[in-house]
């Protein structure tokens, strides 16, 4: 098992009462497992993403990280297991707008202290699995949303992660370079092994999964494999 | 890629915020840089010009009266000659040259005269043990004393020449002032009697204005047996450099010369002071000022760049940025804002006061380049500490709250 929660809990203070944004969820992730967390919106999916390596701090529960309780451990090591262990994909892309497509691939490794032609090379492979070896000096500004999307891919695992945690990853983008993501995102699970998590609104995405995730008020109402 | 490549790049993508942080820290540094270029040759050239005057420290005994600086020696009780040997092998720095003196009043053909013994500079050269005392002589330079070249380098006339010490003056030869030329009808290679030894006159002095025109004057070991005082001298005249007399130079003098008056024109004193404290007291000011407009300049600029980017640091924050990395991707910005600040603060204000210098305070200015690390550090340090507190936020923004700002 790679990932586990149990009985995760998170309140946030809204006009004088407490919002149970995430409701004593728990799961367990294995290994290699594509997870589709889908549920209306405001059911707390994103919330639930961003908590599990402390973007978002719980109010009660527990998580466990390959082996590790992680949830009451320092900012710094938090942090650190996301610098290492972790890759992020976003519906926005949350590409660095004035770096070019192979500086924004490279930043999780400058971020690691790995040297300047170490951090090249590994990008220039990646940027090649992604298909965009041709684009690798232009700026996010110059890439259609299809393709910054594969820059935004390419930067979450160049690191190597062992588990990867999209927030609506086709959100922005048409049906057709949406089918083009999530294959994607397939391969990379199969042939690397990465364990991806990944929320989502599209029924479509939500089928990729080979485990289920359906929240609503912050509860699991449907967990399937 | 590097944190301090992706500093570099931002810097380099957004070209007109960095001008525009950099224009009040480089405005402000060049506006010191000027002043103080300007006011240290302003400075040297009060200096120059107090130390052109001639001597300006007196030696007297204890019970020796300074009604009047010119005329105290006259008739005052005596000290020991071995004072100016005291002087001259002591490490008193800023001595620049001296004379020891012994005046009496005595009658000549009926009337009374004043009557000065002086050591020509001859006699103390060959003194060995004076020579190397680094006052006398092609070796024994002039401490601070400015030279010819130094002189007409700044656009000053060579006043040092006027007052040149007496070279030399032999036994039974004499100098007669102006007016006590007149009075007693003396002329060049006469003759005159003092106290029943006959002097040769060598020269008349041409009329300069002081008590100098009313004297005679001889050498100082005739002067000395003829009163019948020998080894004692009136007092010492002394050339201290103006900066050193505003140092304490009196005040070492009177240490090593006991029951002595060491006194100064107290004007040449207090106006070297004056200079120094208006040019440290409109630099103060000017310092105030530059933290704030710079400070406040810059650390807006980063507050600016912080509010920014909150989305990048959003996004770094999530890819396993630490706190840390953002204290060094900002504070290495205000860093680079600082150098670049300063470098040009510098620039622009040497090139202000060699421009303006001659035309506003009528004097040359050179560049210092002492002042160029002056600049940078304050630069930097004016840079670093206005932009710690928005390095601070940055690096405690919730990561997750800005990375859905869109």
């Amino acid at each position: 098992m790679i990932l586990q929660g149990e009985k995760i809990l998170k309140q946030y203070h809204h006009n004088g009462g407490l919002i149970n944004a995430i409701d004593h969820v728990s799961f367990n992730v294995q290994k290699g497992d594509f997870v589709t967390v889908t549920g209306p919106s405001g059911s707390g999916k994103s919330t639930l993403l961003l908590s599990l390596f402390g973007l978002i701090r719980l109010t009660s529960g527990t998580i466990i990280f390959d082996g590790k309780q992680i949830d009451n451990i320092s900012d710094r090591k938090l942090t650190d297991i996301r610098k290492k262990s972790v890759g992020y994909i976003l519906q926005s892309f949350a590409l660095i707008p004035y770096l070019t497509t192979i500086q924004n691939v490279m930043i999780p490794l400058a971020l690691e202290k790995i040297p300047y032609k170490e951090q090249h090379k590994r990008a220039t492979e990646i940027l090649d699995y992604v298909g965009l070896s041709d684009r690798m000096e232009h700026l996010p500004r110059e890439l259609s949303a299809g393709q910054q999307q594969r820059v935004a891919i390419a930067r979450s695992i160049i690191h190597r992660p062992q588990i990867i945690m999209a927030d609506e990853p086709t959100g922005n983008l048409d049906p057709t370079l949406s089918l083009e993501i999530l294959d994607f995102l397939k391969k990379i699970n199969r042939e690397n092994k990465i364990t991806i998590i990944m929320v989502t609104h599209s029924p479509v995405a939500a089928e990729y999964g080979t485990m289920k995730l359906h929240l609503n008020e912050g509860k699991i109402v449907t967990s399937a494999n | 890629m590097t944190i301090s490549k992706l500093v570099l790049i931002e810097l380099w993508k957004r070209k007109t915020q960095l001008i525009s942080g950099l224009l009040a820290i480089t405005l402000g540094i060049a506006v010191i840089v000027a002043i103080q270029s300007v006011s240290v040759v302003s400075e040297q050239n009060v200096a120059r010009n107090l130390d052109n005057l001639g001597a300006n420290i007196l030696v007297l005994p204890q019970a020796a009266s300074i009604d009047d600086y010119y005329t105290s020696d006259i008739d005052a009780p005596t000290l020991p000659m071995d004072y100016v040997e005291r002087i001259l092998t002591s490490t008193i720095a800023g001595v620049d040259n001296m004379s020891p003196k012994l005046t009496r009043r005595v009658k000549v053909g009926g009337q009374s005269v004043v009557l000065t013994g002086i050591l020509p500079k001859s006699e103390i050269a060959s003194k060995p043990l004076w020579q190397s005392s680094g006052l006398l002589g092609t070796a024994l330079k002039a401490a601070c004393a400015p030279t010819q070249s130094a002189n007409q380098s700044h656009g000053l006339e060579d006043k040092k020449l006027q007052r040149k010490a007496i070279d030399t003056l032999y036994s039974e030869d004499c100098l007669a002032g102006s007016q006590v030329a007149k009075r007693l009808k003396l002329t060049p290679n006469g003759r005159i009697n003092i106290m029943g030894k006959e002097f040769n006159v060598v020269k008349i002095i041409p009329e300069t204005g002081t008590v100098d025109d009313d004297r005679i004057f001889a050498n100082l070991q005739d002067v000395q047996k003829l009163l019948k005082l020998e080894n004692q001298v009136s007092a010492i005249e002394i050339m201290g450099c103006c900066n050193a007399i505003s140092e304490g130079l009196l005040g070492q003098l009177r240490n090593i010369l006991p029951d002595t008056r060491v006194t100064t024109i107290g004007q040449i004193v207090s106006t070297q002071i004056e200079t120094n404290q208006l040019m440290k007291k409109v630099t103060l000011v000017m310092l105030i000022i530059i933290f704030f407009v710079g400070g406040i300049s810059i650390g807006n600029y980063i507050w600016a760049n912080v509010n920014e980017r909150k989305r990048e640091i959003g996004i770094l924050r999530m890819m396993g940025a630490e706190r840390g990395t953002i204290y060094e991707m900002f504070l290495l910005k205000a860093l680079i804002l600082g150098i670049a600040g300063g470098i040009l603060g510098y620039l622009l204000g040497t090139l202000a006061g060699v421009i303006l210098g001659p035309y506003l305070a009528g004097i040359v200015v050179k560049p210092v380049y002492m002042y160029l690390l002056w600049s940078i550090l304050l630069s930097v340090a004016i840079s670093l500490a206005c932009s710690l507190f928005p390095t601070y936020l940055a690096a405690k923004f919730d990561p997750h709250s800005n990375l859905q700002e869109d």
